[in-house]
């Protein structure tokens, strides 16, 4: 029996909702705050933030990461911007232009009311952020300066060089180390979240294993927070962090919370391109070069010239070809989608997956001083992976997995189908339907951190009868014990296949069935083998070194243990989703020139999915989207 | 230096000498071990070069290497190690990650060891606790404003030069680079960024001489040594900070005194 999904959306005209949300929520009075206790895991934008203004609301905060310190987390390296409707350029934006963008840009995949609130709040954000010192890029005459992202015909985005992502994760981290200092946060670094710890229908605590000693421990508490992020290495090979995972929200999905549209992942068009078997990660070039960058391959298939020897009319600059108005400047989804079509028709560069991103024009047009103003270390980024000079030769880019719109299931306030649990920034699914536009993780991370949940938490906790909890009820003693014996197990099968092997095999079958392009074909055999490998990595895993010890091998088992089940649901959803929308592209699903054909009368709703018991054997759920303010029309950036 | 090669040119193969220091823990004594390493492509980064030999080890039935690493993009600062004598490896203004095997030679043998310092004691292997650079960051490395109430971010303007400067020392990753260089182990560097970022925009004024002296203290406490101006820290700085940012702390400093 499938369960009726309460998104909990405030009534009334979308402009007012929040306000009077805000109104109508409950309040904790400030001497009492200090009696609630709240756990954040993760420590991003998303939980630094949330965990900074909780702490100097008074709130009792115990924080955790597993890097050595929360300046690491992956937030660090969104290089472009942050949107915020600000208009600061007159040039037409608004609060509902910026909801509008995002909910179209989404392919009418997310949820209104969501979506306007993140518009709302997001000029707030670049006001806070610039309170704490984070050094915005600025015009002569001192104001802030903008660029402009895909998705968008307006300049709305706030950046900071290229490190965008770093000046305003350094900025939620001062103000969480102020916290920290004023002891309103207890830090846990190197603390690896194992377990989510659920009492009487209620989140109330998490079981962590401390990575430098082994050590198992409980940590109970009236809310838990999880803000880790998204899934994007289940590919193996993504734009994400070496250590980032779905362990922590996979194991509250088993532990009731919902899972919705696993299957909405980002591939980011503009990365350098795959090189060997060896390779551990892909490298971004945020999507900022595009504001200056033209894409284009050769006009005739197998074209071995190099770039300065094919004349300009042998060129086709496909984008702007094919998308006149946004040109180089279309949504993610389809600026990717399309490089791949040049490639499969034989028209990519280098190794044949690449296209060109062309500076030329623009050096031209500007002066190299002012393209390496703009994108200065970026470009030398690129030259120190690939030993090639992008101030003279076109850089090679193609796609690459770089974010996922999926996530656990929330409703309004941000909270999970379990009481108690919040799920904020990527890990949850709410904002950015089927693809996110440019520019809108950070906005989303720091939105949800500082401007949502602290007055949606207060909500909960003022309104819900908490019991007292510690951690030595008996949920703890068995949340503690399936930990145990679970690292146990990853150590016991003592077989011959290294725990990197398996992620690899598990990243291709990924890529190959649930990538860019994905058919019913490829995902029934995707959903065959994923099983299949989950099965072969229990009986032939090597996991080397001991439990009470820094174990780097046994980090990653785990992880991938939890990939190989979370896999299977992803490639489960895409079989079902019979539809395109946005990142997801069914190959069955495609209009005449082969742009995504969405089906809104079967498919305009969020898929969420319910543990049972048995990988695989998910029960979806649905949310019906309610769509009172936008006209669903077929994308077009035409 | 070895050979440059393009990645899309041909990639060459590498066979290596690798010296590393294993440590066990914090508790125990290290020493350097040797490993062989053969068929290493002049395309893969130093840390896949680790995976590689890691790889290897494990099925081997031996104790892999540990060592610190995240983003792999050069940007988070958890990875570093001393290759060759130098922090991060000889490349210039390049972390660790994003240091490529084309920049070794056939044949050559490659030391690598961990960041040393009193206040970074060894995890494991290459890996090192840096949590002393958190206390200096909580004892002031921030402007004490809560969240909500800000003015608006066009309310204050601030000439693009200093927020230029700002973004110069905001740009530190804090590895801990400059303090295993420094015959001092001296943080200076990496306070200098902190203080210096913040005084070079209006919304550190406030607090910018409790902040120099707190920082100070709390780098004094930790363990880390002085600024002698020998400079290696600017030398191996994978962010290029500067030293004149550490000519501004002690005039930050000494101003705060006074």
């Amino acid at each position: 029996m499938a369960t009726v999904l309460d998104s909990k959306v405030p009534s009334g005209p979308l402009g007012e909702k929040w306000e009077k949300h805000k109104f109508e929520s409950k309040l904790v009075n400030p001497a009492n705050r200090r009696k609630f206790s709240v756990i954040v895991v993760g420590t991003g934008l998303a939980g630094a933030s949330a965990a900074a203004s909780l702490g100097d609301m008074g709130y009792k905060v115990k924080a955790f990461c597993f890097q050595d310190s929360p300046r690491r987390a992956h937030s660090i390296a969104a290089q472009g911007g942050i949107n915020a409707a600000k208009n600061y350029r007159n040039d037409g934006d608004s609060i509902y232009r910026l909801f509008y963008d995002t909910i179209k840009g989404g392919d009418y995949r997310a949820r209104e009311a969501n979506v306007h609130r993140l518009a709302q709040v997001s000029v707030n954000i670049i006001d806070q952020c610039v309170a704490q010192g984070v050094p915005f890029a600025r015009e002569y005459g001192g104001l802030l300066d903008n660029r402009s992202f895909g998705g968008a015909q307006v300049s709305r985005t706030f950046y900071a060089r290229g490190q965008t992502g770093q000046q305003l994760l350094l900025g939620a981290y001062s103000a969480l180390t102020r916290q920290i200092h004023l002891k309103n946060v207890e830090m846990h670094t190197r603390s690896e979240m194992l377990d989510l710890v659920v009492v009487n229908g209620k989140a109330r605590g998490i079981i962590t294993r401390d990575l430098t000693t082994g050590k198992v421990e409980r940590h109970s508490a009236d809310a838990v927070l999880l803000c880790t992020g998204g899934y994007g290495n289940v590919f193996f090979l993504s734009t994400n962090a070496q250590g980032c995972n779905v362990t922590a929200t996979w194991r509250a999905h088993r532990k009731g919370a919902f899972m919705a549209n696993p299957c909405y992942t980002q591939i980011h068009p503009t990365c350098i391109p795959v090189h060997g078997e060896d390779q551990s990660k892909l490298t971004l070039m945020s999507e900022s070069l595009r504001n200056d960058g033209r894409v284009w391959v050769p006009l005739k298939a197998d074209d071995k010239r190099a770039a300065v020897d094919i004349p300009e009319a042998e060129r086709d600059y496909f984008l702007e070809r094919k998308y006149p108005a946004f040109g180089n400047l279309v949504p993610r989804d389809i600026a990717s989608r399309n490089a791949k079509e040049v490639c499969d028709e034989g028209r990519g560069v280098g190794e044949g997956q690449a296209v060109y991103l062309d500076f030329a024009a623009s050096i031209k047009r500007v002066g190299e001083d002012v393209i390496r103003d703009r994108y200065g270390n970026l470009f030398d980024m690129y030259a120190k992976i690939t030993a090639e000079n992008p101030y003279k030769t076109p850089m090679q880019i193609y796609p690459a997995v770089h974010y996922t719109m999926g996530g656990l299931w929330v409703d309004y306030n941000l909270q999970s189908t379990i009481p108690g649990l919040f799920v904020l920034g990527e890990a949850n699914f709410s904002d950015h339907g089927a693809n996110r536009l440019g520019a809108s993780a950070l906005m989303q991370g720091l939105a949800d951190g500082y401007f949502v949940v602290p007055y949606t938490l207060g909500n909960y906790l003022g309104g819900t009868k908490l019991d007292p909890v510690d951690a030595n009820a008996p949920e703890f003693a068995a949340a503690e014990n399936d930990v145990n014996e679970r690292v146990n197990k990853l150590l016991s099968v003592n077989g011959n296949k290294t725990p990197l092997q398996f992620h690899k095999e598990l990243g291709k079958i990924m890529w190959n069935e649930c990538g860019m392009a994905r058919s019913k074909e490829g995902l029934e055999k995707a959903l065959k083998v994923i099983p299949a490998l989950r099965e072969e990595f229990w009986s032939t895993v090597k996991v080397s070194g001991e439990a009470g010890e820094f174990n780097q091998q046994l980090e990653r088992a785990g992880r991938v243990a939890d990939f190989l089940e979370f896999g299977e649901l992803f490639a489960k959803d895409a079989l079902i989703r019979e539809e395109s929308c946005g990142g997801h592209f069914r190959t069955e699903h495609q209009t005449e020139e082969g742009e995504a054909k969405r089906d809104d009368e079967n498919f305009a709703h969020v898929a969420a999915y319910e543990w049972t018991g048995k990988s695989g054997e998910q029960i979806r759920n649905v949310e019906q989207l309610v769509f009172e303010n936008v006209k669903l029309t077929q994308r077009s950036y035409k | 230096m070895g050979s440059v090669v393009t990645s899309n040119g041909h990639s060459k193969m590498l066979n290596l000498t690798l010296q590393i220091w294993r440590q066990k823990n914090a508790n125990t004594k290290g020493r350097m071990e040797e490993y062989k390493l053969k068929g290493v492509s002049t395309d893969m980064s130093f840390l896949e070069m680790l995976d590689m030999l890691n790889e290897q080890l494990v099925k081997e039935g031996k104790d892999p290497v540990a060592f610190d690493h995240d983003c792999r993009e050069g940007i988070c600062g958890m990875c570093g190690a001393v290759v060759n004598g130098y922090p991060h490896g000889p490349d210039e203004a390049t972390t660790l990650c994003q240091t490529h095997m084309r920049s070794f030679s056939d044949g050559e043998t490659i030391t690598i060891e961990p960041w040393r310092a009193k206040a970074f004691p060894v995890i494991k292997d290459l890996a090192v606790n840096r949590s002393s650079f958190e206390r200096i960051m909580e004892s002031g490395g921030y402007v004490s404003i809560g969240t909500g109430g800000a003015p608006d971010g066009n309310a204050i303007p601030i000439p693009k030069e200093a927020a230029d400067k700002a973004m110069d020392a905001a740009q530190c990753i804090g590895c801990g680079a400059c303090v295993a260089s420094c015959p001092n182990a001296s943080a200076m560097l990496f306070v200098s960024a902190k203080v210096s970022h913040l005084a070079h925009l209006p919304q550190g004024q406030v607090e910018r001489r409790d902040r120099v002296r707190n920082m100070v203290r709390a780098m004094d406490e930790l363990g880390f040594g002085n600024c002698t101006n020998h400079g290696e820290c600017e030398a191996v700085c994978p962010k290029e900070i500067k030293m004149e940012n550490i000519a501004l702390l002690n005039r930050e400093y000494f101003k705060a005194l006074v």
